[in-house]
């Protein structure tokens, strides 16, 4: 009842100024996705550039594990469809129900950070470092800058939920909700590139 | 009515937005039902893609397999979950120019040290 009181309190939302016709935070939000994919872009470029250039093991063939690399993207994949449905919920205003989809979409991220950190913990016992060879330092840079970004997203998520639990988001939480989700996916559509280039496709055999 | 009339209409005479507005939306975004339908469809292309990847065919076809598995995916959570299909095609815009500019990126780096000879 409190909570509904302090909602009905605030402004539903509070117009601002654009010479789009477009949120500026929008337009922000894609501006600074598409030079995501530019840094990305680059990352991944200097991975293929340099495979197979590694002069000394481990190479991918030696420490890939691709099943348990896949069950981290589904996990990955799960979360995008939490996401959505925490938007869902938060266009139809249920507050709950969107605060339970943004700690699942939270709690996904983590399986998946904890995933990526236990192998990399493997990784260099089996002797791959960031300096053992081309293929380790390509293989970490660009893996740890999107382990950093899912990162970044489950603080984002979390500060969503705190902000949402002490009735700090506006009446409609859609919009808030909405430009995380949209960070958030961005982040999967990554990994989607990622998990192929990286991974799968090493794993096919020379002819 | 002109153009210039048009985009008064559309942002308003003090070129004023809702910040919850996206833009000029088509169409309403999907439902939730649709929303784990894109999921499934998903986990089935993941499930594919890894399946390719054992599955021993000749080199060329299997990375073709796997880029074209990952660029309908790539696109079905760009257009849906992201909602690029349903919002203004502004936004789309804005990503196409990053997300062709890393293609281009990617093709001008790996063309320039023959990669794709090698």
């Amino acid at each position: 009842m409190a909570e509904t009181a302090a909602h009905a309190a605030r402004p539903a939302h509070v117009e601002e100024h654009t010479s789009t016709g477009l949120p500026n935070t929008k337009l922000a939000m894609w501006l600074f996705l598409g030079s995501e994919c530019l840094l990305f872009g680059a990352l991944i470029t200097t991975y293929v550039l340099y495979r197979g250039a590694s002069q000394t093991g481990p190479y991918p063939s030696d420490v890939f594990d691709i099943p348990y690399t896949s069950v981290s993207s589904f996990v990955l994949l799960a979360s995008s469809v939490t996401m959505v449905l925490a938007l869902t919920a938060a266009e139809k205003l249920d507050h709950v129900r969107m605060r339970l989809w943004l700690l699942a979409t939270a709690f996904l991220g983590m399986t998946f950070v904890g995933g990526q950190v236990y192998e990399f913990t493997h990784f260099y016992r089996e002797g791959l470092s960031l300096s053992t060879n081309l293929f380790g330092t390509t293989f970490f840079v660009l893996t740890g800058f999107h382990g950093v970004h899912v990162t970044v997203g489950i603080l984002m998520l979390l500060s969503l939920v705190g902000m949402s639990s002490t009735n700090r988001l506006p009446d409609d939480p859609a919009f808030p909700v909405e430009m995380v989700g949209l960070y958030w996916h961005f982040v999967d559509v990554v990994w989607i590139v990622i998990f192929t280039v990286v991974y799968l496709i090493p794993n096919a055999p020379p002819k | 009515m002109s153009e210039h009339d048009t985009f008064r209409e559309e942002i308003g005479e003090e070129g004023l937005a809702d910040p919850r507005e996206t833009g000029r939306p088509h169409r309403p975004h999907p439902s939730a039902k649709e929303y784990i339908r894109i999921g499934m469809i998903l986990a089935v292309l993941t499930s594919l893609e890894v399946w390719t990847s054992y599955s021993g065919l000749p080199h060329g076809l299997m990375i073709t397999f796997l880029w074209v598995m990952s660029a309908i995916k790539f696109s079905l959570v760009a257009l849906w979950f992201m909602h690029l299909r349903f919002d203004d095609p502004r936004y789309s815009r804005f990503f196409m120019l990053g997300l062709v500019g890393a293609c281009v990126l990617y093709l001008l780096v790996l063309l320039s040290f023959r990669v794709f000879a090698r």
